[in-house]
């Protein structure tokens, strides 16, 4: 086996472009669930709010790229806006039964074939990302082992995440953040010292929608497609647990989370395909190994849960579970 | 502040002290629904059902101003529920009702807060996973960091944030839980909640405080100094309704009680005559409930009365430990001390 091939691979990771899209996306779900209580279930459909919103646009209206963003952002506040109304004066559970289902929908609609002219349907959107590279600053060439166009997509994916993770933390330090906070201790208790609790849940569930929606554009970008499978209900699994391995009510700790699954899923996988290749292991096929390395990840996370439920950076004090 | 000269200008100055005030609450007859000098809440026709039940269903009541309102009544009476009714948190069959002449039935809970009637929960509720500090801090009002546009910049809140903090040291220290302030409210005891959860209502200085049992929990020593600070909320110019089944406090710092029974209010008037309503003793408070257990006095004279009562050990030989000579001789030797 090549360690160092292994060890660089899962270093590579660290910094990937989707690492950087499955960051934003668990801050957004930090800013739901760790720091206001709102159980969102359907952080994938924010994405893929984002990701057809910026695509649509470009390929349908041939909007300029900073256009398509801001519709895919506007797309996002109204996605939360909608999904909110009806569920965030119920009890936390009735969004999280909503938002599942909303992202489900919004995936059947992408699929469908009458909207193949708008949304490729199964095949999804390609050839959108030109606007976007054509910005590219850094002239062809090799810049730390990579070119120049993954390059750029990384400092724009991570600079993306230093400036969200930057605002949710001075948001969250603030006496807005701590209504949210108190909201997601006891919101009846807020509301009886004459805060609208409606309102400041709305606004983290646009919050967390736009972070969703930014993500949804990093993680297809690089790719130069979007398709509706890569939306599916596991994504949103794949966020919930990047969370919890970082910590919930924290900034960092999506950031880390989304780096250790990746570096986790990564190393795995070439580990088991190394054994598998240099015939150590005979009882598995490289197939079985892509899955095996999901419940690797699975049996990861409920060690953490047991082990460390607060995740790596949370403060146990703070344990949303207690 | 000088004295009014004489008895009848005395409704005419604006500045009333509300400790000595001693003006009669109510016009007329102490009787159930009855109108009062200065109400600050009229509630008219209230009623609320549970499936049948009638939880509540007042007539008429008025909650009089600048003075302390005990809502006292058995287990099921209504008294939480109508506070939740008054507050916004439930809504009712029918009825309406004004605080200070605003007409706020069907109004949403935070708004009534912010008008200045601010409530406790019976079962209360602190943020467990926030600090003390933080706790009290949650409860001010006009912090314009509280707005999603002004929260990046610490510019414009972090002035309103240190008095914010500087009303809270106060208030902290005033209900002994300054050494607590920077642990997780999780950390303290059900008492010391209740005192957290008192505190911070008053961080919205509210013109109306709604306290549900806020002396359930609360260790005896501290009880009297609590019942200071709340006798004292009204010579900050606020007005008190409280529920409650501690009858000594009622009749310390209560200036007027209205009793409730299945729903209704059946008795109103100042805390000594409302006690000595036959029907509010048989339906309530029982036998010997005017003897404060309390201080020594009240001691002796329940054993007196107890000596008197045909069906009370006290009095034959088979009192022992609870033969008069016996507790008044211990009470002595704890007085000596």
């Amino acid at each position: 086996m090549d360690f160092g091939f292994i060890f660089s691979s899962a270093a590579g990771e660290l910094f990937s472009p989707t690492t950087a899209a499955y960051a934003l996306a668990a801050l957004g779900l930090a800013v739901h669930f760790g720091y206001s209580g709102l159980l969102n279930f359907g952080q994938a459909g924010f994405m893929a709010v984002g990701a057809y919103g910026f695509a649509i646009s470009t390929l349908t209206f041939k909007v300029p790229f900073f256009v398509g963003l801001l519709i895919a952002v506007i797309c996002s506040v109204a996605f939360a806006f909608v999904l909110g109304i009806p569920t965030l004066r119920l009890r936390a559970d009735y969004l999280a039964i909503v938002t599942i289902a909303s992202a489900e929908i919004l995936r059947y609609i992408v699929t469908t074939n009458q909207l193949t002219g708008f949304t490729g349907s199964a095949n999804g959107l390609a050839a959108f990302e030109g606007d976007f590279f054509s910005m590219n600053p850094f002239p062809p060439g090799t810049y730390a082992g990579m070119n120049n166009r993954d390059f750029f997509i990384r400092i724009v994916g991570w600079g993306l995440v230093v400036v969200c993770c930057t605002l949710v933390w001075l948001l969250m330090r603030s006496p807005w953040g701590r209504v949210l906070k108190g909201i997601r201790e006891d919101e009846n208790a807020v509301r009886s010292l004459g805060k609208n609790v409606y309102s400041y849940k709305m606004q983290a569930l646009m919050i967390g929608g736009v972070l969703g929606a930014l993500s949804g554009m990093i993680f297809t970008l690089p790719r130069g497609a979007v398709q509706p499978s890569n939306y599916g209900t596991e994504l949103t699994f794949f966020l919930w647990t990047c969370l919890l391995l970082g910590g919930m009510a924290t900034v960092l700790g999506p950031v880390i989370g989304a780096m250790i699954f990746w570096v986790v899923l990564s190393l795995t996988q070439s580990l088991l395909y190394g054994l598998i290749e240099s015939g150590a292991v005979t009882w598995l096929t490289t197939v079985q190994a892509g899955q095996l390395r999901y419940i690797l990840v699975g049996v990861a996370l409920m060690l953490l849960m047991i082990f460390r439920p607060q995740g790596v950076f949370g403060n146990k004090k703070e344990l949303a579970f207690a | 502040m000088t004295e009014p000269r004489d008895d009848s200008h005395d409704v005419k100055t604006e500045e009333i002290n509300y400790m000595t005030d001693s003006r009669p609450i109510a016009i007329g007859e102490n009787l159930p629904g009855c109108k009062k000098r200065d109400p600050i809440v009229v509630a008219e026709n209230v009623t609320r059902s549970f499936g049948g039940i009638n939880a509540v269903d007042v007539e008429y009541l008025e909650i009089p101003r600048h003075k302390i309102t005990a809502l006292i009544g058995p287990n099921g009476a209504g008294k939480t529920t109508l506070f939740n009714l008054l507050t916004g948190f439930d809504t009712p069959n029918s009825g309406e009702w004004k605080f200070e002449g605003s007409n706020i039935a069907g109004v949403s809970s935070y708004k009534v807060a912010r008008m200045g009637m601010v409530r406790t929960f019976q079962l209360t509720k602190v943020m467990g996973k926030l600090t003390v500090m933080e706790n009290m801090r949650l409860g001010a009002a006009n912090q314009p960091g509280e707005r999603l546009s002004n929260a990046l910049f610490k510019g414009i809140w972090g002035g309103r944030e240190k008095e914010i903090t500087a009303q809270a040291n106060i208030l902290l220290e005033k209900f002994k839980l300054d050494a607590k302030k920077d642990d997780y409210a999780a950390s303290l005891s059900g008492g010391q909640r209740k005192l957290l959860e008192m505190a911070r209502s008053l961080m919205v200085r509210p013109k109306l405080v709604m306290l549900d049992e806020p002396m359930a929990g609360v260790n005896p020593a501290l009880t009297q100094s609590l019942l200071d600070h709340i006798k004292n909320l009204k010579a900050e110019g606020m007005t008190v309704l409280f529920v409650e089944h501690d009858m000594n406090m009622v009749r310390h710092i209560a200036d007027w009680v209205v009793v409730m029974a299945e729903g209704r209010i059946v008795a109103e008037g100042p805390p000594g005559e409302v006690m000595k309503n036959p029907a509010v003793i048989d339906a309530y408070l029982g036998a010997h409930h005017d003897v404060d257990l309390g201080d020594a006095e009240g001691i002796k004279e329940l054993e007196a009365e107890l000596e008197a009562d045909e069906e009370s050990i006290v009095g034959t030989e088979n009192a022992g430990i609870i033969a008069p000579e016996v507790v008044v001789a211990n009470l002595e030797e704890e007085d000596g001390k």
